[in-house]
């Protein structure tokens, strides 16, 4: 596993390829749906959000407050990142972000600007909401919340070998393009010859 | 004033949401040794099975997104149904307080969450009587990645070929298992309804949630077609997460309903491998006497 650790520089990011398991240790801050359209339709970054050179992790928490007033992650997994497609790459090019965390990968135009800018795609396990919990050391804030609702506000999270792989690079290759591609041609041989027995 | 039902349905949420049944459990070991070794897909499969274990130890969701929260309740004659939806709303609201589930339900036209979990069609509650003394309570906890992968197919589809036949099912099932790919948590098992109108044909396809993932079909042609669809989609390199690998589905289950001349629908639902589905049979005082999976 190789370590990923805050600040990501361009360097670090531009080293990694396709198929790469890392553990990433640093700040992240989530955002799915709502941020995302936010941000597109030029909404500001509340004061205290630092995406530049950062992480930004599809994910809505289950985050319960613990009788000390601490936020608790409890639950942690990533959430379908191709909802996301049509604003990524400008959130990308705008906030300069160098990782995306999320589940499904995501389409060509992310893909153009992870080449671009220097930014990887970092698919984590979808459903894996205790691993990753426990690699969550603290919750450091809390952003738009009372807009959005807990599901889709900003969380600020430290997180320590949280387990992702890069299926999208900053070179332009996607492992998600290239497993739909030969899954659809496995998939066409299989129904011809079906086809073929059926009507020989 | 202690109400037996109120926490016999809060303890199914509990289990439903931090416990997969063993059927499932089983599945997902059994893809674990068939991947290969050092692969991202075997890596991937050790998280989820790690995942599983800390989930049921904690007592806490499997995953974060505890999905839409369906009831299937089976009440003998004369059962109070609208006392068991009350208690049901309570319980998923106290459930909800408690962290078994996320705060998970939004208005959808002004999208305020007001973390409950309550609203219009939330909880969903389908009602069947039976003519035996007990109350039996399914849960289905159905996250949004896998249901956003469901397709409807009105057939014939000329783009994919398919014709009013069991070729023509065939051939959209595994175009959804093909679209689903990384999306839905994969390796995941497919619910299908052949027929019906657009409400039924999904409403029966997600009722075959319900079977064993052992089961096999009654009948012998949707039978040979669930095996079928299971084989074929193994093949085809898809593997858990869309990684690449062996296992693509757990299991493929398909009813059929009758259609009108003019309709053939097939509707394909989508589980994801955090299956969350359990089930309890009642006693007179509303305790928890058997769980069904």
């Amino acid at each position: 596993m190789i370590p990923l650790n805050y600040p990501f520089t361009e360097e670090q990011i531009r080293a990694l390829q396709v198929g790469d398991e890392v553990g990433i240790t640093g700040v992240v801050f989530t955002g799915r749906d709502a941020v995302h359209k936010y941000l597109h339709e030029g909404g500001s970054l509340p004061t205290g959000v630092q995406l530049r050179g950062g992480i930004i992790y599809h994910c809505g928490p289950v985050v319960l407050m613990d009788a000390a007033g601490q936020w608790q992650v409890t639950a942690a997994g990533p959430t379908t990142s191709i909802r996301e497609e049509p604003y990524q790459a400008q959130i990308i090019r705008d906030f300069g972000i160098r990782g995306v965390i999320g589940k499904g990968g995501m389409g060509d135009k992310t893909s153009a600007a992870c080449r671009e800018y220097g930014c990887v795609y970092l698919h984590a396990i979808g459903g894996a909401a205790q691993v990753l919990a426990e690699c969550v050391r603290k919750v450091r804030g809390v952003y738009m919340l009372e807009e959005f609702g807990s599901p889709e506000a900003i969380w600020e999270l430290e997180v320590e070998n949280f387990p992702a792989v890069v299926t999208m690079d900053s070179h332009g290759k996607s492992l998600h393009r290239e497993v739909f591609a030969a899954s659809q041609s496995a998939l066409a041989e299989r129904i011809a010859s079906k086809a073929g027995a059926r009507h020989p | 004033m202690p109400d037996p039902l109120l926490d016999s349905l809060i303890e199914l949420i509990r289990r439903t949401s931090a416990e997969l049944p063993d059927d499932v459990n089983a599945a997902l070991v059994r893809s674990l040794e068939s991947e290969k070794k050092g692969t991202i897909a075997e890596s991937a499969l050790k998280i989820i099975e790690r995942n599983i274990e800390l989930a049921k130890r904690k007592s806490q969701p499997i995953c974060q997104d505890t999905g839409s929260v369906v009831f299937y309740v089976q009440c003998p004659v004369g059962y109070d149904q609208i006392q068991f939806e009350e208690t049901a709303r309570e319980a998923v609201k106290q459930a909800t307080k408690r962290g078994f589930l996320r705060q998970n339900s939004v208005d959808s036209i002004t999208g305020r969450n007001d973390g409950t979990n309550l609203g219009p069609g939330a909880p969903a509650i389908h009602f069947h009587q039976h003519r035996f003394p007990q109350l039996e309570v399914c849960l289905i906890l159905k996250g949004g990645g896998c249901e956003n992968v469901g397709a409807q197919y009105s057939l014939p589809a000329e783009k994919l070929e398919a014709n009013r036949d069991l070729d023509g099912c065939r051939r959209v099932i595994l175009d959804a298992v093909l679209q689903a790919q990384g999306k839905g948590c994969g390796p995941g098992i497919l619910g299908v309804c052949i027929g019906g109108d657009r409400a039924t044909g999904y409403e029966f396809s997600k009722q075959q949630f319900l079977r064993f993932l052992g089961d096999r079909n009654p009948d012998p042609v949707l039978d040979a077609l669930e095996q079928d669809i299971l084989k074929t989609a193994n093949e085809l390199g898809i593997g858990p997460m869309g990684f690449g690998g062996r296992t693509t589905l757990l299991g493929v289950k398909i009813c059929a309903a009758n259609r009108v001349p003019a309709s053939y629908f097939v509707s394909v639902s989508y589980m994801c491998w955090a299956f969350r589905r359990q089930g309890v049979v009642m006693g007179p005082d509303s305790s928890i006497q058997r769980w069904l999976y």
